[in-house]
């Protein structure tokens, strides 16, 4: 027993040195970003092709965004959706694509051969710069979204976040949920679909990043030629401030489910932001350490009251939603949310301990190497990397400056940023059963 | 686990077939225990995971769903090391990990920098033998998996569908039954249960060590006879056959739920590479599965939701890899305007077509192809390739399967294909479930309460 705990003791001590994957960048002709790593060990390769043409990008047109991504593999150049799927699996090549609040990407994951690598990127390069949004295609792709949109009205969990994020952002682009409502996905034509990717999905406005094994001169013939055929266009204006929510609310939706879903939470905090590390860390010690944070001991080990209790930051180009969350039994929601209320309340106004900072310091810079040990993660680390413009030693600083983390830094950070008198509460669920 | 384990096929394509797989360095201890390694040095990192042989599958009626609430109990404390302590000292050391329980197996894993690879097995085997079931620690962990419960099954009605439909599929297999339990036996389990679950079970020789990524085989056999090598054995006895009895008949069921859209889902009794009289069958079964739902460009994306437009989405799955004889599944949603009813029909029209015709050059070819690449792309995950060969191991096949899956898929050709449709996807070994949503009843959004924020 004591060997063993010496042993422990000794390891905490070697933290271990790993240095990060090299970041290269540069600027096709056209103005694109590339973001490149390379890799080895294995004959494959993950391209990303990013755009600034999330959902805040809708405008008063709910979902568009999404529904644009979803038809630039239903029809491109010559090719029809039958085709271009063939073309990509006929050589095991894996292409997606998809949106965030702040991004519209594609993705494909391809092995180097040549004969296979060449068929895949001419496939994605076409798909990029001519996809045809033909009516059919579109009419089928917008019933297909409808009723995606018709399905999501069974989940108590996507209700609960929807009615959180239209509280917590109001009338801000990032208040409506990505993928839009029935009223205006219903009233989309093909059009729109043409004017929105004419607009945003253009050289000027495009992101490319390369992780793994194609050298450097053979990553830059394959940025070229992904935005080689693209407009030069311009970047949009940059999205506005969230405006803070004036005062806190509460607000219970009814739903026939078992269990209450309960959100709180606020605008919290963007990528840039000079708190971030302090609140990052600081939230995990609060809600982000899977199985060993405050809430989740609160909630969960000590009562019983939920499968999952959490919280987080999601930084985004302008402050994404802090919000800490749980799902329990209808009759225990109000025992829930005080709990929930109070461990929040308790660590804004006394921050963690050391102790917790030790150890919170310790899971995340010991744990630093697998956050990017496959090229999957490296791929969408680079690419936040390169989107958000953070430094392209982010990776490299990482552990420094979560070392450089106080209790006092993380105190008031989360004063500044997290203001109970202005938290947002939505809880859905069904009434507490009748005895 | 529902999906498909994919490996990969060694297409026309020498470059690959000759950087062959890192082999797998096997070690059995003296008392039983498997330990499994492969080097993976593209990081400095370790995945570590312990598969024991026993699941769902393995529980008699009453207690179903005791080996997921043992899952949950296993992070509960032992001597050394009291409640909550295990999951602190992976954090402390940087690591990830969690436990996953199946119908055929119950894993725990840790992944972390290749330097801790020592704590972790220093709690793993602690906590094999040694752990403390307690009163109080079960009954909150009790409520912990009803709410489980209630979110990933009660509160979907697809996932509630799903169980209904495996209770009505299997007569007396022990697939009949959901991983996490019916409720009334979750709420029944007693300290006894759990303790005499665990005693029989988990133990060295029930147990698959398995260690993937920075590491050298060597160090890390003499590190699990280190801790796991004085661990006591258990008498494990064999698992009554419980082999599922002949269908003799269509089951049609219907499901009335709250939900929004209709749903269907058909499942034909197949066997899984265990279970098959002759293996190309598992193999030719896995092919089908790929004919009909192997990417974008597969028939039921290409037929049913594009062609005839009948369906929004639209799904098969088959599990090679199950440890007793399983179900071949399609599923789909209809479009608006589309019943069910079409989509029956639509989907045994394509059952038909596989029985009748042969699948083409280009298909067999396309369905190889993503089977190579698939392989590769694996590797990128430590994780991965350590599931593989826990999960292999763990239901028996061996985890040589992992490597010979690529060869044995590449085998398969048009004429078995069609074999296997004709001989498996027969009526009477045909199961089928509706969804028929009712209304959801929610009441008008209650109004915003401003400022009752219990402010501190």
């Amino acid at each position: 027993m004591r060997a063993s705990l010496i042993g422990i003791v000794f390891l905490l001590f070697s933290q271990p040195v790993w240095s990060a994957a090299k970041i290269e960048h540069w600027q096709t002709a056209q103005g694109s970003r590339v973001y490149y790593v390379h890799t080895e060990g294995l004959p494959m390769v993950d391209i990303q092709v990013s755009f600034d043409a999330g959902s805040a990008r809708d405008g008063s047109q709910f979902g568009i965004a999404a529904l644009t991504s979803a038809l630039l593999d239903t029809g491109a150049g010559d090719w029809n959706a039958d085709e271009i799927a063939k073309r990509f699996e006929s050589v095991g090549a894996n292409v997606g694509a998809g949106i965030s609040d702040d991004m519209a990407w594609v993705s494909l994951r391809t092995l180097t051969d040549k004969k296979l690598f060449d068929k895949a990127l001419e496939t994605l390069q076409v798909m990029l710069a001519r996809p045809t949004f033909n009516e059919a295609d579109f009419q089928r792709e917008k019933n297909r979204t409808l009723a995606g949109l018709k399905q999501r009205e069974e989940s108590p969990a996507e209700l609960a976040h929807i009615a959180f994020s239209k509280a917590v952002y109001g009338d801000h682009p990032y208040a409506h949920p990505s993928d839009g409502v029935i009223e205006t996905v219903a009233g989309f034509s093909a059009n729109d679909l043409r004017e929105f990717y004419k607009k945003y999905y253009v050289a000027a406005n495009a992101m490319v990043v390369i992780v793994g094994d194609l050298n450097k001169e053979q990553a830059e013939e394959t940025a070229q030629s992904l935005v080689a055929e693209l407009p030069a266009g311009q970047k949009p204006e940059p999205l506005p401030e969230v405006a803070m929510p004036v005062k806190a609310s509460q607000r219970h939706i009814d739903f026939p489910s078992s269990q209450t879903h309960v959100l709180v939470g606020m605008p919290g905090t963007y990528r840039k932001d000079p708190d971030y590390f302090s609140l990052y860390v600081g939230n995990h010690i609060l809600g982000g350490a899977v199985l060993v944070s405050r809430l989740f001991n609160e909630v969960r080990e000590k009562r019983g009251l939920a499968y999952s209790a959490s919280s987080s930051f999601v930084p985004m180009f302008r402050k994404g939603p802090f919000v800490a969350s749980l799902q329990t039994r209808n009759d225990q929601t109000q025992k829930a949310l005080e709990v929930l209320n109070k461990t929040l309340a308790d660590f804004i106004n006394e921050g963690p301990t050391e102790a917790e900072l030790t150890a919170a310091r310790k899971n995340i810079t010991g744990g630093f190497a697998m956050r990017f040990d496959t090229n999957k993660e490296l791929t969408n680390y680079v690419s936040m990397i390169g989107f958000y413009g953070l430094p392209l030693d982010y990776l490299d600083t990482f552990q420094q400056k979560v070392e450089q983390v106080t209790v006092a830094s993380i105190k008031d950070a989360f004063k500044r940023h997290i203001d109970p008198q202005l938290l947002q509460t939505i809880t859905l669920g069904g009434a507490p059963a009748k005895k | 686990m529902k999906n498909r384990l994919l490996f990969a096929i060694l297409l026309c394509l020498p470059a690959f077939s000759s950087s062959a797989q890192t082999k797998v360095s096997e070690r059995i201890l003296g008392n039983g225990l498997k330990v499994l390694v492969k080097e993976d040095h593209r990081s400095p990192v370790v995945v570590s995971q312990v598969w024991y042989k026993v699941g769902s599958s393995y529980e008699p009626g009453g207690i179903t769903g005791i080996s997921h609430m043992l899952e949950h109990m296993m992070f509960k404390g032992t001597d050394k090391h009291p409640a909550g302590e295990f999951s602190r000292i992976i954090a402390e050391n940087g690591g990830d990990e969690n436990a996953f329980t199946g119908q055929d197996y119950t894993a725990y894993f840790q992944t972390m920098d290749k330097s801790r690879l020592e704590v972790s097995f220093e709690l793993e085997a602690d906590r094999m033998r040694n752990l403390h079931l307690l009163a109080d620690e079960l009954k909150k962990e009790l409520q912990v998996v009803t709410e489980e419960r209630r979110m990933r099954t009660d509160d979907k009605p697809r996932a509630k569908m799903q169980e209904y439909f495996m209770a009505m599929a299997h007569t007396n297999s022990p697939y009949r039954n959901p991983v996490i339990g019916w409720p009334a036996d979750i709420a029944s389990y007693t300290v006894e249960d759990l303790q005499a679950w665990y005693q029989r079970w988990y133990a060295p020789n029930n147990a698959t060590l398995v260690v993937v990524g920075d590491v050298e085989p060597k160090a890390v056999f003499d590190l699990a006879e280190k801790y796991f090598g004085a661990l006591k054995t258990s008498e494990i006895k064999p698992l009554k056959p419980q082999t599922e009895v002949e269908q003799i008949g269509v089951r049609e069921m219907t499901i009335k739920l709250p939900a929004k859209l209709p749903y269907i889902v058909m499942g034909y009794k197949v066997p899984s590479l265990k279970t098959a009289e002759k293996e190309w069958e598992a193999y030719a079964l896995e092919v089908l599965a790929g004919v009909l739902d192997g990417g974008n460009s597969a028939r039921l994306a290409s037929r049913l939701v594009r062609g005839k437009q009948i369906a929004v989405s639209a799904g098969a799955g088959y599990d090679l890899t199950s440890r007793l004889s399983d179900l071949f599944t399609l599923e789909a949603t209809p479009a608006e305007g589309k019943t069910v009813w079409d989509l029956q029909s639509a989907l045994k029209d394509e059952v038909v077509k596989l029985q009748n015709e042969l699948v083409s050059d280009e298909e067999l070819q396309r369905i190889k192809a993503q089977v190579l690449a698939s392989d590769i792309y694996q590797r990128d995950s430590m994780f991965y390739q350590a599931m593989q060969l826990g999960m292999t191991e763990t239901v028996g096949l061996g985890w040589p399967t992992v490597d010979e899956y690529v060869g044995k898929v590449n085998q398969v050709t048009a004429e078995q294909v069609r074999d296997v449709a004709r001989k498996y996807l027969i009526k009477d070994h045909l199961n089928i479930a509706y969804l028929e949503p009712q209304e959801i009843k929610e009441n008008k959004a209650s109004p915003t309460i401003q400022g009752e924020h219990d402010a501190r």
